[in-house]
């Protein structure tokens, strides 16, 4: 009698728990239902690689937008990565107590800013600054590479300091014992030790740039060609879906439903790679 | 002598790049004093009542209907997002066996559902809530969309709470003849509250940023709404939708004052949540 | 009268063996204490009388143990097994509510929803353990605000509210100062009259103040089972006589 009770709890834990499976699956069929008659009506090959994006013309390339996501995104990444790991090394190894109890919930409302307050900022204090002292509009994928950079700070730290806290005391003891000082202590036992955590909060960095998407919107220009210059404004996938979805109707919709289905493939790839670093370094938790 | 100056080189190297470290925490956190310093600096003065008017009109852009909104769309999404995310974060800790397959599917999708970008959720929700399901552009779409953006926080923030919860007290709980319901609601549950509290703030604060999952299912009607099939701009849309309109760029700094306040204070509450529950453990 | 009946038992984790055909009963209104160094299986025949060991996974079980003439693992009810088999830990466990939430757990699990009813079992239940003139102005605070030694005695009531017969106790004073063990010591003296105790013990002093039987296990094997004072006098076994001698462990 009650075994059955206890089994029909687990069962019902279960099925509330395959909820989010469901949601996946769901979000996935939704994008390949909603995005396969597209790329079979514009091919493949002409949607992936077509460096022309004109819906009035029906061309359909988002080749222009591939190449913004990944160049914002390595641009932010240029920003992001030193700052973001060197900010983590000092909050796991430097930070005097003190300090690290304000810097840490610092860090914390970083990553809980919205992105909209972040695109503000861009627009009303990066956009000018661009514009003023390097020329051109402002609107520009340096810009968005900038602003990208700092957002993505608070997702690297806060991973690359999990990792760097996972490394085993006894590494930097050891390589004290051996006359090293704190700072090679540090940067030659335990970060070589935390690599794959460091490697993990890139990628984690990196998602979080690809899929970033009001921001960019916000200082990036979104003008639909292939990628001209630093201080040239770019498009990304993510931008792409947003400006357009709004008036888009048959088969301009289901393309834009095509991007997002590109965007999505990435995302889920560097999300097994983030899974398979961090697996790496704290173990299968 | 040589070996002298060897070790003088590594000093000098080192002492760099402790510097170095030093200067990019400066860095990261400056760059975040500069943001909230500069919208506040220049958006405080831009603060007014007419902007908490109860209507939105071309003459007073009150913020107050959005804000409403975005009140609206916590309430409900959390009522759904909440109890879901709370079970299933009870099953992985309670009940799912360690290596089985099915659970490690689990696993991964939610970690999956974690990092979708939201604009692919709003696309979702979009072909899903509002065309398939017919909610038209309506809160309720909006808020069925960001509730499962938010389950995966929801999960993860109960399931470390669970964890930390002392095994003595559901020993303490079993040798009295509970069974594992009672014991998980009434012994396990109750403890892991500040954690899950946690959590739920996060959401909060998740939701109120949202914007690229909001526009294209919510919608950008800025009044207030008649019910749940009311489309209605969220605080966040509101401010993109100023900001990219350029007309009203002095009530777009007001908006971002108040949404940069609200952000501060759900960080506050949250980081208050969690050291009680450290505090308790 | 036997409470318990151990025949055969042997139990695993995973591939690990730690009890080795143990055979041994348990009398009614007795206290029992196992004694041995760490590791060597007590709390572990312990937890299997309540069944708890069913908690730790990889956990196997076989052999018989007889409950009152019944098989505790042919049981369908757990939960009534351990509702009539009650348990205090090593370490103080009250749940981080109310004293009397503490106590009422226990009945209110087996059904017992009445106020009144309710009021009285607690109240009997914390007279029973000693710490009823202790806690009695207090039943609203948090059973964590007490001290250790109260929270051992606070867990001890809320084992008796559930009215069980038999109390096992695994090393409930190896946390506790020493005016707050000879509390629970008399305290257990006193329950023998109406329950059956078992207890698990680390400190041999305790274990012939308090029991009436003892016995020694080494290595997960039941080495010597025999009356208290005979296992302290003159064990027939030469490893026994070292351990109570303080010779190893």
């Amino acid at each position: 009698m009650n075994l059955q009770k206890d089994k029909f709890f687990k069962n019902s834990f279960f099925c509330i728990a395959f909820v989010s499976v469901v949601a996946v699956v769901m979000i996935c069929s939704c994008l390949f239902v909603g995005g396969m008659p597209a790329l079979e009506k514009i091919g493949v090959k002409e949607f992936l690689l077509g460096t022309k994006w004109r819906p009035s013309s029906e061309l359909y390339g988002i080749l222009p937008m591939i190449l913004g996501s990944m160049y914002v995104t390595m641009g932010a990444l240029i920003f992001g990565v030193p700052i973001g790991i060197l900010t983590a090394i000092f909050m796991a190894r430097f930070c005097p107590r003190k300090l690290y109890r304000f810097f840490k919930p610092i860090v914390e409302l970083m990553a809980g800013i919205p992105s909209v307050i972040y695109g503000f900022f861009g627009l009303v204090v990066l956009v000018p600054l661009v514009r003023d002292n390097l020329g051109g509009t402002g609107s520009s994928m340096l810009t968005a590479a900038l602003l990208l950079g700092i957002m993505i700070l608070p997702t690297i730290v806060t991973v690359a300091e999990a990792a760097l806290r996972a490394v085993p005391e006894s590494y930097y003891e050891g390589a004290l014992a051996l006359g090293a000082d704190h700072v090679r202590s540090v940067f030659f036992t335990i970060v070589p030790a935390a690599k794959s955590g460091i490697l993990a909060a890139i990628i984690l960095g990196l998602g979080r740039a690809v899929g970033e998407t009001m921001a960019v919107i916000m200082v990036a220009g979104n003008q639909t060609r292939m990628p001209q210059g630093l201080l040239e404004g770019v498009r990304t996938m993510t931008t792409n879906i947003v400006i357009e979805m709004g008036y888009a109707t048959d088969l301009h919709y289901d393309a834009l439903i095509a991007t997002a289905l590109v965007l999505f493939l990435f995302i889920v790839l560097l999300n097994l790679s983030f899974s398979y670093f961090k697996g790496r370094m704290f173990g299968n938790g | 002598m040589v070996n002298c100056l060897k070790m003088q080189a590594a000093t000098t190297a080192s002492n760099l790049l402790g510097i170095t470290v030093w200067v990019a925490a400066g860095v990261n956190i400056l760059s975040l004093i500069f943001l909230i310093g500069y919208i506040l600096a220049q958006g405080i003065s831009y603060l007014n009542w007419e902007l908490f008017a109860f209507e939105y009109t071309t003459q007073n852009v009150s913020l107050f209907p959005a804000l409403v909104n975005t009140v609206l769309i916590i309430v409900i999404a959390l009522s759904l997002a909440a109890p879901l995310g709370i079970c299933t974060a009870i099953y992985f800790v309670e009940y799912a066996k360690k290596g089985n397959k099915l659970v490690s599917v689990m696993d991964i999708t939610t970690d999956t559902l974690a990092g979708i970008p939201s604009v692919v959720y709003g696309l979702f929700g979009l072909l899903f809530f509002v065309s398939y399901l017919q909610f038209g552009y309506s809160l309720l779409a909006g808020a069925c969309t960001v509730a499962i953006m938010i389950l995966p926080v929801i999960i993860r923030t109960t399931e470390e709470a669970l964890q930390a919860v002392p095994v003595s007290y559901k020993e303490g709980s079993y040798a009295l003849g509970a069974n594992k319901l009672r014991t998980v609601f009434v012994v396990v549950l109750p403890a892991a509250v500040p954690g899950i509290l946690t959590g739920i703030i996060l959401s909060i604060g998740r939701i109120i940023g949202e914007t690229a999952a909001l526009i294209y299912t919510a919608g950008t009607v800025a009044q207030l709404p008649e019910n749940m099939f009311s489309s209605g701009r969220s605080l966040a849309v509101h401010l993109y939708v100023l900001a990219s309109e350029g007309l009203f760029m002095e009530q777009a700094f007001a908006t971002a004052v108040v949404l940069v306040i609200i952000t501060v204070i759900i960080n506050l509450a949250s980081t208050w949540m969690a050291g009680k529950l450290m505090r308790g453990n | 009268m036997n409470k318990f009946e151990i025949t055969n038992l042997n139990l695993y984790y995973g591939d690990f063996q730690a009890l080795h055909n143990i055979n041994m009963e348990i009398q009614e209104k007795e206290v029992t204490a196992f004694i041995g160094p760490s590791g060597c299986g007590k709390t572990t025949l312990l937890k299997t009388l309540n069944r708890m060991n069913d908690l730790v996974e990889g956990c196997k079980v076989t052999g018989r143990v007889l409950f009152d003439g019944k098989d505790i693992f042919q049981v369908q009810d757990v939960n009534l097994l351990r509702k009539r088999v009650g348990m205090v830990f090593q370490k103080p466990n009250p749940f981080p509510m109310s004293v009397y939430d503490n106590i009422a757990f226990g009945p209110r699990t087996h059904g017992v929803k009445k106020k009144e009813l309710l009021d009285d079992i607690v109240e009997e239940a914390l007279v029973k353990a000693a710490v009823w003139d202790e806690v009695k102005d207090r039943l609203s605070k948090s059973a964590l605000s007490f001290s250790g030694g109260q929270q051992q005695r606070l867990c001890i009531a809320r084992a008796l509210a559930v009215k069980p017969e038999v109390l096992l106790m695994d090393e409930p004073t190896s946390a506790l100062d020493p005016i707050s063990t000879m509390k629970i010591e008399k305290l257990v003296l006193n329950l023998k009259k109406e329950y059956t105790i078992v207890i698990v013990t680390h400190n041999m002093q305790q274990a012939a103040r308090v029991s009436d039987k003892t016995a020694f296990f080494f290595l997960g094997e039941l080495v010597e089972f025999d009356k208290t004072s005979k296992i302290f006098t003159a064990p027939s076994n030469k490893k026994t006589e070292d351990y109570v001698q303080g010779r190893f462990g």
